[in-house]
Protein backbone atom coordinates (compact mmCIF):
# COMPACT_ATOMS: atom_id res chain seq x y z
CA UNK A 1 0.00 0.00 0.00
CA UNK A 2 1.11 3.71 -0.49
CA UNK A 3 1.11 6.54 2.08
CA UNK A 4 -2.59 7.92 2.80
CA UNK A 5 -3.14 10.70 0.74
CA UNK A 6 -5.67 13.62 -0.20
CA UNK A 7 -7.09 13.06 -3.47
CA UNK A 8 -9.98 14.01 -5.51
CA UNK A 9 -12.19 12.01 -7.04
CA UNK A 10 -11.80 13.01 -10.57
CA UNK A 11 -8.34 12.64 -10.36
CA UNK A 12 -8.38 9.53 -9.00
CA UNK A 13 -10.48 8.48 -11.76
CA UNK A 14 -7.56 9.27 -14.11
CA UNK A 15 -4.59 7.76 -11.79
CA UNK A 16 -6.83 4.18 -12.37
CA UNK A 17 -7.44 4.40 -16.06
CA UNK A 18 -3.41 5.20 -16.25
CA UNK A 19 -3.07 2.15 -13.71
CA UNK A 20 -5.23 0.13 -16.43
CA UNK A 21 -2.88 0.75 -18.95
CA UNK A 22 -4.89 3.55 -20.63
CA UNK A 23 -2.09 5.65 -23.12
CA UNK A 24 -4.75 7.95 -24.87
CA UNK A 25 -6.91 10.18 -23.79
CA UNK A 26 -9.69 12.51 -26.23
CA UNK A 27 -11.90 14.57 -25.13
CA UNK A 28 -13.27 18.55 -24.62
CA UNK A 29 -13.60 19.48 -20.90
CA UNK A 30 -16.37 19.79 -19.36
CA UNK A 31 -17.58 20.95 -15.57
CA UNK A 32 -17.42 18.58 -13.65
CA UNK A 33 -15.43 16.29 -15.29
CA UNK A 34 -12.42 18.78 -16.36
CA UNK A 35 -10.31 17.21 -13.61
CA UNK A 36 -10.19 14.23 -15.28
CA UNK A 37 -8.53 15.63 -18.85
CA UNK A 38 -6.33 17.84 -16.78
CA UNK A 39 -4.95 15.21 -14.74
CA UNK A 40 -4.50 12.94 -18.56
CA UNK A 41 -2.80 16.27 -19.88
CA UNK A 42 -0.72 15.93 -17.10
CA UNK A 43 0.44 12.61 -16.63
CA UNK A 44 0.14 10.57 -20.35
CA UNK A 45 3.06 12.51 -22.45
CA UNK A 46 5.44 11.11 -19.62
CA UNK A 47 4.40 7.75 -20.21
CA UNK A 48 4.71 7.56 -23.50
CA UNK A 49 1.19 8.34 -23.78
CA UNK A 50 -1.10 11.12 -25.83
CA UNK A 51 -3.50 13.48 -25.19
CA UNK A 52 -5.55 15.25 -27.27
CA UNK A 53 -8.48 17.59 -27.08
CA UNK A 54 -10.71 17.79 -29.83
CA UNK A 55 -13.41 20.37 -30.97
CA UNK A 56 -16.18 18.71 -29.57
CA UNK A 57 -17.10 15.78 -27.32
CA UNK A 58 -18.49 13.85 -31.04
CA UNK A 59 -14.67 14.08 -32.85
CA UNK A 60 -13.19 13.58 -29.37
CA UNK A 61 -15.04 10.06 -28.95
CA UNK A 62 -14.34 9.43 -32.65
CA UNK A 63 -10.86 9.86 -31.98
CA UNK A 64 -11.01 7.40 -28.93
CA UNK A 65 -12.52 4.78 -30.85
CA UNK A 66 -9.26 5.49 -33.46
CA UNK A 67 -6.72 5.17 -30.62
CA UNK A 68 -8.58 1.92 -29.58
CA UNK A 69 -8.72 0.11 -33.15
CA UNK A 70 -4.65 1.15 -33.61
CA UNK A 71 -3.91 -0.81 -30.53
CA UNK A 72 -4.01 1.44 -27.44
CA UNK A 73 -6.56 1.36 -24.49
CA UNK A 74 -8.03 5.04 -24.56
CA UNK A 75 -10.50 6.82 -22.34
CA UNK A 76 -12.71 9.94 -22.76
CA UNK A 77 -14.42 12.39 -20.27
CA UNK A 78 -17.60 14.41 -19.92
CA UNK A 79 -20.74 15.39 -18.51
CA UNK A 80 -24.29 15.66 -19.61
CA UNK A 81 -23.86 17.60 -22.95
CA UNK A 82 -21.29 16.21 -24.00
CA UNK A 83 -22.46 12.18 -23.15
CA UNK A 84 -25.83 13.54 -25.14
CA UNK A 85 -23.08 14.19 -28.16
CA UNK A 86 -21.33 10.99 -27.54
CA UNK A 87 -24.43 8.67 -27.86
CA UNK A 88 -24.17 7.99 -31.25
CA UNK A 89 -20.26 6.88 -31.43
CA UNK A 90 -21.17 4.92 -28.18
CA UNK A 91 -23.64 2.53 -30.13
CA UNK A 92 -20.78 2.44 -32.97
CA UNK A 93 -18.93 0.99 -30.64
CA UNK A 94 -21.25 -1.59 -29.22
CA UNK A 95 -22.17 -2.78 -32.33
CA UNK A 96 -18.28 -2.46 -33.85
CA UNK A 97 -17.19 -4.51 -30.35
CA UNK A 98 -14.59 -1.66 -29.78
CA UNK A 99 -13.38 -1.30 -25.87
CA UNK A 100 -13.95 1.89 -24.41
CA UNK A 101 -14.80 3.81 -21.26
CA UNK A 102 -16.70 6.80 -21.12
CA UNK A 103 -17.01 8.97 -18.22
CA UNK A 104 -19.90 10.74 -17.34
CA UNK A 105 -19.41 12.88 -14.34
CA UNK A 106 -23.33 13.76 -13.67
CA UNK A 107 -24.66 17.06 -13.54
CA UNK A 108 -28.20 18.93 -13.73
CA UNK A 109 -30.02 18.53 -16.83
CA UNK A 110 -31.42 18.56 -19.37
CA UNK A 111 -29.29 20.59 -22.01
CA UNK A 112 -26.71 22.80 -20.15
CA UNK A 113 -28.95 22.54 -17.00
CA UNK A 114 -26.56 23.45 -13.88
CA UNK A 115 -22.93 23.29 -14.93
CA UNK A 116 -21.80 22.84 -11.42
CA UNK A 117 -24.44 21.12 -9.36
CA UNK A 118 -24.67 17.31 -8.66
CA UNK A 119 -27.59 14.72 -10.08
CA UNK A 120 -27.93 11.61 -10.68
CA UNK A 121 -30.05 12.12 -13.79
CA UNK A 122 -28.42 10.31 -16.59
CA UNK A 123 -28.86 6.42 -15.25
CA UNK A 124 -31.38 5.70 -18.33
CA UNK A 125 -29.38 7.40 -20.04
CA UNK A 126 -26.18 5.45 -19.46
CA UNK A 127 -28.70 2.29 -20.46
CA UNK A 128 -30.24 3.63 -23.36
CA UNK A 129 -28.71 6.76 -24.60
CA UNK A 130 -27.33 5.02 -27.92
CA UNK A 131 -30.45 3.77 -29.76
CA UNK A 132 -31.01 0.11 -30.72
CA UNK A 133 -30.60 -2.90 -29.37
CA UNK A 134 -27.60 -3.08 -27.06
CA UNK A 135 -26.00 -4.31 -23.78
CA UNK A 136 -24.15 -2.03 -21.56
CA UNK A 137 -22.08 -1.76 -18.73
CA UNK A 138 -22.45 1.06 -15.93
CA UNK A 139 -20.17 1.84 -12.67
CA UNK A 140 -21.33 4.25 -9.96
CA UNK A 141 -18.39 4.72 -7.53
CA UNK A 142 -19.41 5.94 -4.01
CA UNK A 143 -15.83 6.76 -2.52
CA UNK A 144 -12.76 7.98 -4.14
CA UNK A 145 -10.95 5.24 -3.98
CA UNK A 146 -13.83 3.41 -5.48
CA UNK A 147 -13.57 6.20 -8.32
CA UNK A 148 -10.07 4.85 -8.47
CA UNK A 149 -11.03 0.84 -8.47
CA UNK A 150 -13.87 1.13 -10.59
CA UNK A 151 -12.04 2.57 -13.60
CA UNK A 152 -9.91 -0.42 -13.60
CA UNK A 153 -13.16 -2.12 -13.83
CA UNK A 154 -14.41 -0.33 -16.01
CA UNK A 155 -11.55 -0.71 -18.50
CA UNK A 156 -10.87 -4.48 -17.93
CA UNK A 157 -14.82 -4.77 -18.51
CA UNK A 158 -14.39 -3.00 -21.84
CA UNK A 159 -11.47 -5.34 -23.15
CA UNK A 160 -12.70 -8.32 -22.12
CA UNK A 161 -15.84 -8.27 -23.35
CA UNK A 162 -15.05 -5.72 -26.29
CA UNK A 163 -17.92 -3.75 -25.57
CA UNK A 164 -18.27 0.22 -24.00
CA UNK A 165 -18.71 0.91 -20.97
CA UNK A 166 -19.73 4.12 -18.94
CA UNK A 167 -18.50 5.19 -15.51
CA UNK A 168 -21.53 6.91 -14.39
CA UNK A 169 -19.94 9.17 -11.75
CA UNK A 170 -21.46 12.21 -10.13
CA UNK A 171 -20.74 15.84 -8.93
CA UNK A 172 -20.25 14.45 -4.92
CA UNK A 173 -17.71 11.66 -5.72
CA UNK A 174 -16.00 13.62 -8.69
CA UNK A 175 -15.07 16.82 -7.03
CA UNK A 176 -15.00 15.77 -3.48
CA UNK A 177 -11.18 15.21 -1.87
CA UNK A 178 -10.89 12.73 0.51
CA UNK A 179 -8.37 10.03 2.28
CA UNK A 180 -6.89 7.73 0.14
CA UNK A 181 -4.35 4.70 0.23
CA UNK A 182 -4.27 3.50 -3.32
CA UNK A 183 -3.01 -0.03 -4.07
CA UNK A 184 0.67 -0.94 -5.02
CA UNK A 185 0.57 -1.22 -9.19
CA UNK A 186 1.79 -4.59 -8.80
CA UNK A 187 -1.02 -5.52 -6.99
CA UNK A 188 -3.81 -4.69 -9.54
CA UNK A 189 -5.34 -7.38 -12.24
CA UNK A 190 -5.11 -5.61 -15.86
CA UNK A 191 -7.19 -7.56 -18.72
CA UNK A 192 -4.66 -7.02 -21.74
CA UNK A 193 -6.34 -6.70 -25.23
CA UNK A 194 -7.75 -9.01 -26.67
CA UNK A 195 -5.46 -10.74 -29.47
CA UNK A 196 -5.95 -13.27 -32.31
CA UNK A 197 -5.08 -17.03 -31.57
CA UNK A 198 -4.90 -18.51 -34.99
CA UNK A 199 -3.17 -16.71 -38.65
CA UNK A 200 -5.26 -15.86 -41.35
CA UNK A 201 -3.64 -18.89 -42.91
CA UNK A 202 -5.09 -21.06 -40.49
CA UNK A 203 -8.28 -19.33 -40.93
CA UNK A 204 -8.57 -16.29 -38.79
CA UNK A 205 -11.82 -14.12 -38.98
CA UNK A 206 -11.90 -10.59 -36.57
CA UNK A 207 -15.42 -11.25 -35.84
CA UNK A 208 -15.74 -14.91 -34.71
CA UNK A 209 -16.45 -15.62 -31.15
CA UNK A 210 -14.19 -17.42 -28.83
CA UNK A 211 -15.44 -19.38 -26.22
CA UNK A 212 -16.60 -16.47 -24.23
CA UNK A 213 -18.82 -15.21 -27.02
CA UNK A 214 -16.17 -12.04 -27.11
CA UNK A 215 -14.25 -11.95 -30.67
CA UNK A 216 -10.68 -11.55 -30.66
CA UNK A 217 -10.34 -8.74 -33.30
CA UNK A 218 -6.81 -7.54 -34.02
CA UNK A 219 -5.66 -4.18 -33.82
CA UNK A 220 -4.67 -2.38 -37.15
CA UNK A 221 -1.04 -3.07 -37.61
CA UNK A 222 -0.93 -6.38 -36.68
CA UNK A 223 -1.22 -7.77 -40.23
CA UNK A 224 -4.57 -8.83 -40.41
CA UNK A 225 -7.34 -7.37 -42.15
CA UNK A 226 -9.85 -5.71 -40.54
CA UNK A 227 -13.42 -4.16 -41.86
CA UNK A 228 -14.90 -2.24 -39.07
CA UNK A 229 -18.37 -0.87 -39.80
CA UNK A 230 -21.26 0.03 -37.34
CA UNK A 231 -23.99 -1.94 -40.21
CA UNK A 232 -24.89 -5.52 -38.63
CA UNK A 233 -21.77 -7.72 -39.77
CA UNK A 234 -20.84 -11.26 -39.95
CA UNK A 235 -18.16 -13.36 -38.89
CA UNK A 236 -15.78 -11.44 -41.61
CA UNK A 237 -16.34 -8.04 -40.54
CA UNK A 238 -18.68 -7.56 -43.41
CA UNK A 239 -22.35 -6.27 -43.55
CA UNK A 240 -24.56 -8.81 -44.05
CA UNK A 241 -28.35 -8.38 -44.26
CA UNK A 242 -29.17 -11.85 -43.29
CA UNK A 243 -32.03 -12.52 -40.72
CA UNK A 244 -29.86 -15.21 -38.68
CA UNK A 245 -26.81 -13.02 -39.27
CA UNK A 246 -28.70 -10.26 -37.55
CA UNK A 247 -29.93 -12.24 -34.89
CA UNK A 248 -27.07 -13.56 -33.99
CA UNK A 249 -25.46 -10.89 -33.82
CA UNK A 250 -27.68 -8.89 -31.42
CA UNK A 251 -28.17 -12.26 -29.49
CA UNK A 252 -24.30 -12.61 -28.99
CA UNK A 253 -23.71 -8.81 -28.22
CA UNK A 254 -26.00 -9.05 -25.45
CA UNK A 255 -25.54 -12.80 -24.21
CA UNK A 256 -21.34 -11.81 -24.48
CA UNK A 257 -21.79 -9.98 -20.92
CA UNK A 258 -25.27 -11.11 -19.37
CA UNK A 259 -24.24 -15.04 -19.17
CA UNK A 260 -21.88 -13.21 -16.51
CA UNK A 261 -24.43 -10.97 -15.44
CA UNK A 262 -24.11 -11.78 -11.45
CA UNK A 263 -20.29 -12.21 -11.21
CA UNK A 264 -20.35 -8.25 -12.93
CA UNK A 265 -22.99 -7.14 -10.84
CA UNK A 266 -21.19 -5.38 -7.70
CA UNK A 267 -22.83 -4.42 -4.61
CA UNK A 268 -22.11 -3.99 -0.61
CA UNK A 269 -25.00 -4.95 1.59
CA UNK A 270 -24.99 -2.98 5.11
CA UNK A 271 -26.76 -4.08 8.69
CA UNK A 272 -28.82 -6.74 6.47
CA UNK A 273 -28.91 -9.45 8.60
CA UNK A 274 -32.24 -8.60 10.60
CA UNK A 275 -33.43 -5.97 8.59
CA UNK A 276 -36.89 -5.05 7.84
CA UNK A 277 -36.62 -2.26 5.59
CA UNK A 278 -33.86 -1.86 3.13
CA UNK A 279 -32.40 1.57 1.36
CA UNK A 280 -31.09 0.90 -2.00
CA UNK A 281 -28.69 4.12 -2.82
CA UNK A 282 -25.77 4.64 -5.59
CA UNK A 283 -22.56 7.21 -6.64
CA UNK A 284 -22.70 10.08 -3.87
CA UNK A 285 -26.32 9.97 -2.76
CA UNK A 286 -25.15 6.93 -0.74
CA UNK A 287 -23.20 8.20 1.67
CA UNK A 288 -25.64 9.94 2.72
CA UNK A 289 -27.73 6.95 2.87
CA UNK A 290 -25.20 5.35 4.74
CA UNK A 291 -25.01 7.86 7.26
CA UNK A 292 -29.19 7.76 7.72
CA UNK A 293 -29.29 4.26 8.03
CA UNK A 294 -26.49 4.36 10.66
CA UNK A 295 -28.90 6.75 12.61
CA UNK A 296 -31.67 4.73 11.94
CA UNK A 297 -30.30 1.63 13.55
CA UNK A 298 -29.25 3.86 16.47
CA UNK A 299 -33.38 4.93 16.68
CA UNK A 300 -33.99 0.97 17.11
CA UNK A 301 -35.60 0.95 13.39
CA UNK A 302 -34.46 -2.47 11.36
CA UNK A 303 -33.12 -0.83 8.46
CA UNK A 304 -29.84 -1.97 6.09
CA UNK A 305 -29.17 -0.82 2.74
CA UNK A 306 -27.74 -2.53 -0.76
CA UNK A 307 -25.26 -0.22 -2.23
CA UNK A 308 -25.34 -0.77 -5.91
CA UNK A 309 -22.32 -0.33 -7.47
CA UNK A 310 -23.19 -1.68 -11.04
CA UNK A 311 -26.39 -0.14 -12.40
CA UNK A 312 -25.93 -1.97 -15.52
CA UNK A 313 -26.90 -4.68 -16.25
CA UNK A 314 -29.07 -3.96 -13.21
CA UNK A 315 -28.44 -6.31 -10.33
CA UNK A 316 -31.54 -8.01 -9.89
CA UNK A 317 -30.24 -10.98 -8.38
CA UNK A 318 -29.48 -9.31 -4.47
CA UNK A 319 -32.92 -6.69 -5.22
CA UNK A 320 -35.00 -9.56 -5.38
CA UNK A 321 -33.65 -10.82 -2.67
CA UNK A 322 -33.63 -7.97 -0.49
CA UNK A 323 -37.59 -7.37 -1.69
CA UNK A 324 -37.98 -11.13 -0.33
CA UNK A 325 -36.35 -10.46 2.95
CA UNK A 326 -37.92 -6.65 3.58
CA UNK A 327 -41.46 -5.08 4.01
CA UNK A 328 -40.30 -1.98 2.44
CA UNK A 329 -37.78 -0.13 0.22
CA UNK A 330 -36.49 3.29 -0.49
CA UNK A 331 -34.81 4.62 -3.26
CA UNK A 332 -33.25 7.91 -2.78
CA UNK A 333 -31.97 9.45 -6.00
CA UNK A 334 -30.86 12.96 -7.53
CA UNK A 335 -33.47 13.11 -9.83
CA UNK A 336 -37.42 12.65 -10.48
CA UNK A 337 -37.23 8.70 -10.27
CA UNK A 338 -34.49 6.42 -12.60
CA UNK A 339 -33.61 3.25 -11.14
CA UNK A 340 -36.49 2.92 -8.91
CA UNK A 341 -38.19 1.33 -11.71
CA UNK A 342 -35.42 -1.44 -11.91
CA UNK A 343 -35.77 -1.97 -8.42
CA UNK A 344 -39.62 -2.15 -8.41
CA UNK A 345 -39.30 -4.11 -11.73
CA UNK A 346 -36.92 -6.64 -9.62
CA UNK A 347 -38.49 -6.53 -6.12
CA UNK A 348 -41.55 -8.08 -8.42
CA UNK A 349 -44.17 -7.32 -5.54
CA UNK A 350 -42.85 -8.59 -3.01
CA UNK A 351 -41.58 -5.29 -1.07
CA UNK A 352 -43.24 -2.19 -1.16
CA UNK A 353 -40.73 0.36 -3.78
CA UNK A 354 -41.11 4.25 -2.38
CA UNK A 355 -39.04 6.79 -4.21
CA UNK A 356 -37.67 9.80 -3.00
CA UNK A 357 -36.58 12.11 -5.50
CA UNK A 358 -34.31 15.47 -5.52
CA UNK A 359 -33.57 17.31 -8.29
CA UNK A 360 -33.01 20.90 -7.14
CA UNK A 361 -29.24 21.31 -7.04
CA UNK A 362 -28.97 20.11 -3.78
CA UNK A 363 -27.58 16.37 -2.00
CA UNK A 364 -29.44 15.03 0.18
CA UNK A 365 -28.87 15.84 4.05
CA UNK A 366 -29.00 12.72 6.38
CA UNK A 367 -31.61 13.97 8.53
CA UNK A 368 -34.29 14.14 5.11
CA UNK A 369 -32.84 10.47 4.64
CA UNK A 370 -33.39 9.52 8.00
CA UNK A 371 -37.25 11.32 7.74
CA UNK A 372 -38.02 9.27 4.90
CA UNK A 373 -36.48 6.37 6.38
CA UNK A 374 -39.01 6.68 9.68
CA UNK A 375 -41.98 7.01 7.66
CA UNK A 376 -41.20 4.27 5.25
CA UNK A 377 -41.43 2.07 8.88
CA UNK A 378 -44.30 3.39 9.88
CA UNK A 379 -46.24 2.89 6.64
CA UNK A 380 -47.03 6.55 5.51
CA UNK A 381 -47.88 6.81 2.01
CA UNK A 382 -49.21 2.94 2.28
CA UNK B 1 -15.79 15.66 14.10
CA UNK B 2 -14.68 19.19 12.99
CA UNK B 3 -17.22 21.27 10.18
CA UNK B 4 -14.94 23.78 8.85
CA UNK B 5 -16.37 26.25 5.77
CA UNK B 6 -13.94 28.65 3.99
CA UNK B 7 -15.63 31.12 1.77
CA UNK B 8 -15.01 34.27 -0.23
CA UNK B 9 -15.26 35.21 -4.01
CA UNK B 10 -13.33 33.32 -6.51
CA UNK B 11 -9.86 33.75 -6.57
CA UNK B 12 -9.19 34.23 -3.06
CA UNK B 13 -8.12 31.37 -2.76
CA UNK B 14 -9.97 29.78 -0.01
CA UNK B 15 -10.66 26.47 -2.31
CA UNK B 16 -6.83 25.68 -2.17
CA UNK B 17 -6.22 27.05 1.41
CA UNK B 18 -9.73 24.28 2.76
CA UNK B 19 -7.26 22.01 0.28
CA UNK B 20 -4.22 22.21 2.33
CA UNK B 21 -6.32 22.12 5.54
CA UNK B 22 -7.29 18.79 4.44
CA UNK B 23 -3.81 17.63 3.39
CA UNK B 24 -2.65 18.56 6.58
CA UNK B 25 -5.34 16.61 8.57
CA UNK B 26 -4.42 13.72 6.56
CA UNK B 27 -0.63 13.95 7.11
CA UNK B 28 -1.77 13.14 10.98
CA UNK B 29 -3.50 10.33 10.16
CA UNK B 30 -6.75 11.80 10.84
CA UNK B 31 -10.03 11.32 7.74
CA UNK B 32 -10.54 14.19 5.84
CA UNK B 33 -12.72 14.98 3.22
CA UNK B 34 -12.95 18.63 1.19
CA UNK B 35 -15.61 19.47 -1.32
CA UNK B 36 -16.52 22.81 -2.62
CA UNK B 37 -19.51 25.13 -4.54
CA UNK B 38 -18.52 27.65 -6.87
CA UNK B 39 -20.46 29.29 -9.92
CA UNK B 40 -19.44 29.06 -13.43
CA UNK B 41 -17.49 32.46 -13.07
CA UNK B 42 -13.34 31.97 -12.70
CA UNK B 43 -13.07 34.84 -10.99
CA UNK B 44 -15.62 36.52 -8.58
CA UNK B 45 -18.86 34.92 -7.99
CA UNK B 46 -19.37 33.47 -4.24
CA UNK B 47 -16.87 30.56 -3.68
CA UNK B 48 -17.72 28.46 -0.66
CA UNK B 49 -14.97 25.67 -0.07
CA UNK B 50 -15.44 22.86 3.40
CA UNK B 51 -13.25 20.42 5.18
CA UNK B 52 -14.65 18.02 7.51
CA UNK B 53 -12.18 16.16 9.66
CA UNK B 54 -12.58 13.44 11.72
CA UNK B 55 -10.97 10.31 13.77
CA UNK B 56 -13.51 8.78 11.70
CA UNK B 57 -14.71 7.47 8.12
CA UNK B 58 -16.56 10.42 6.78
CA UNK B 59 -19.89 9.48 4.80
CA UNK B 60 -22.35 12.35 4.35
CA UNK B 61 -19.13 14.67 2.51
CA UNK B 62 -20.78 18.18 3.19
CA UNK B 63 -20.99 20.54 6.32
CA UNK B 64 -24.31 20.44 8.04
CA UNK B 65 -23.37 22.47 11.29
CA UNK B 66 -19.92 24.28 10.96
CA UNK B 67 -18.07 25.10 13.98
CA UNK B 68 -16.13 27.48 11.94
CA UNK B 69 -16.93 29.81 8.98
CA UNK B 70 -13.98 31.98 7.33
CA UNK B 71 -15.74 34.72 5.25
CA UNK B 72 -13.27 36.89 3.11
CA UNK B 73 -16.07 39.14 1.33
CA UNK B 74 -19.51 41.04 2.37
CA UNK B 75 -21.29 38.56 0.07
CA UNK B 76 -19.62 35.74 1.56
CA UNK B 77 -20.41 36.57 5.10
CA UNK B 78 -23.79 37.01 4.62
CA UNK B 79 -24.58 34.29 2.68
CA UNK B 80 -22.63 31.57 4.43
CA UNK B 81 -22.55 32.38 8.11
CA UNK B 82 -26.13 31.72 8.61
CA UNK B 83 -26.03 28.22 9.44
CA UNK B 84 -22.89 28.07 11.99
CA UNK B 85 -23.25 26.12 15.11
CA UNK B 86 -24.15 27.94 18.65
CA UNK B 87 -21.06 28.94 19.99
CA UNK B 88 -19.39 28.83 16.66
CA UNK B 89 -16.97 31.22 14.95
CA UNK B 90 -17.15 33.67 12.68
CA UNK B 91 -13.86 34.91 11.19
CA UNK B 92 -13.76 37.74 8.91
CA UNK B 93 -11.62 40.01 7.18
CA UNK B 94 -12.17 43.36 8.83
CA UNK B 95 -11.50 45.82 5.68
CA UNK B 96 -13.87 43.08 3.48
CA UNK B 97 -16.53 42.52 5.59
CA UNK B 98 -17.29 46.19 7.22
CA UNK B 99 -21.11 44.94 7.96
CA UNK B 100 -20.30 42.04 10.08
CA UNK B 101 -23.43 39.65 10.60
CA UNK B 102 -25.29 39.52 14.09
CA UNK B 103 -23.14 37.12 15.70
CA UNK B 104 -21.86 36.54 19.07
CA UNK B 105 -18.56 35.07 18.38
CA UNK B 106 -16.40 36.94 15.80
CA UNK B 107 -13.17 36.77 15.25
CA UNK B 108 -11.81 40.62 13.11
CA UNK B 109 -8.80 40.25 11.39
CA UNK B 110 -7.58 42.17 8.90
CA UNK B 111 -6.32 39.45 6.63
CA UNK B 112 -5.62 41.00 3.11
CA UNK B 113 -4.36 44.14 4.78
CA UNK B 114 -1.79 42.01 6.27
CA UNK B 115 -1.15 40.06 3.23
CA UNK B 116 -0.73 43.03 1.18
CA UNK B 117 1.42 44.81 4.00
CA UNK B 118 3.62 42.08 5.46
CA UNK B 119 4.08 40.22 2.39
CA UNK B 120 3.71 42.18 -0.26
CA UNK B 121 0.81 41.00 -2.17
CA UNK B 122 -3.04 40.22 -1.70
CA UNK B 123 -2.83 36.63 -3.43
CA UNK B 124 -1.34 35.55 0.29
CA UNK B 125 -4.35 36.27 1.97
CA UNK B 126 -5.32 33.03 2.26
CA UNK B 127 -2.16 31.35 3.65
CA UNK B 128 -2.53 34.42 5.90
CA UNK B 129 -6.27 33.27 7.05
CA UNK B 130 -4.89 29.67 7.10
CA UNK B 131 -2.60 30.44 9.77
CA UNK B 132 -5.05 31.85 11.39
CA UNK B 133 -7.59 29.29 11.50
CA UNK B 134 -4.55 26.93 13.24
CA UNK B 135 -4.15 29.26 15.72
CA UNK B 136 -7.98 29.41 16.46
CA UNK B 137 -8.96 25.59 16.03
CA UNK B 138 -5.73 23.68 16.94
CA UNK B 139 -7.34 21.22 14.32
CA UNK B 140 -3.76 20.49 12.99
CA UNK B 141 0.01 21.62 14.19
CA UNK B 142 1.57 24.65 13.16
CA UNK B 143 4.36 22.41 11.62
CA UNK B 144 1.87 20.12 9.82
CA UNK B 145 0.62 23.10 8.33
CA UNK B 146 3.70 24.18 6.87
CA UNK B 147 4.45 20.82 5.77
CA UNK B 148 1.10 20.95 3.60
CA UNK B 149 1.46 24.48 2.74
CA UNK B 150 4.98 23.98 1.38
CA UNK B 151 4.44 20.95 -1.00
CA UNK B 152 1.23 22.59 -2.27
CA UNK B 153 2.78 26.30 -3.72
CA UNK B 154 5.25 26.95 -6.34
CA UNK B 155 8.62 26.39 -4.75
CA UNK B 156 9.77 29.78 -5.63
CA UNK B 157 6.98 30.82 -3.21
CA UNK B 158 7.74 28.67 -0.03
CA UNK B 159 9.54 31.59 1.81
CA UNK B 160 6.59 34.14 1.21
CA UNK B 161 4.21 31.27 1.77
CA UNK B 162 5.93 30.37 5.47
CA UNK B 163 5.68 33.90 6.33
CA UNK B 164 2.18 34.51 5.31
CA UNK B 165 1.03 31.16 7.41
CA UNK B 166 3.47 33.18 10.39
CA UNK B 167 1.62 36.29 10.13
CA UNK B 168 -2.11 34.70 9.86
CA UNK B 169 -0.87 32.33 13.25
CA UNK B 170 0.33 35.75 15.23
CA UNK B 171 -2.73 38.15 14.41
CA UNK B 172 -4.93 35.58 16.83
CA UNK B 173 -4.35 36.56 20.29
CA UNK B 174 -5.70 34.05 22.41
Amino acid sequence: MSEARLIQGNEACAQGALAAGVRFFGGYPITPSTEIAETMAQKLPGLGGKFIQMEDEIASMGVVLGAVLAGQKALTATSGPGFSLKQELIGFAACAEIPIVIVNVQRVGPSTGQPTSPAQGDVMQARWGTHGDHPMIALSPWTVREAYDATILAVNYSERFRTPVILLMDEIVGHLREKVVLPELKDIEIYPRRVPKITRAEGYEPYRPDEDMVPNVADFGQGYHIHVTGLIHDETGFPSGSPKVTEDAIRRMHEKIMHVQDEITHFEEFFMEDAQYAVVAYGGTARTAYEAVRTAREHGLKVGMVRLMTIWPFADKIIKKTAKQVKAILVPELNYGQLVGEVERAAGGSARVKLLAKYNTEIFTPQELVEAIENLCAGVDE
Amino acid sequence: MAQIRLSGSGGQGVITAAIILAEAAVREGKEAVQSQSYGPEARGGASKAEVIISDQPIYHPKVLVPELVLALTQAAADKYSKDLAVGGTLVIDTDLVPNPPNFPNIISIPITKLAVDKIGKSLFANIVALGALVKITELVDFETIKKAVAQRVPPATIDRNMQALQVGYDAVTK
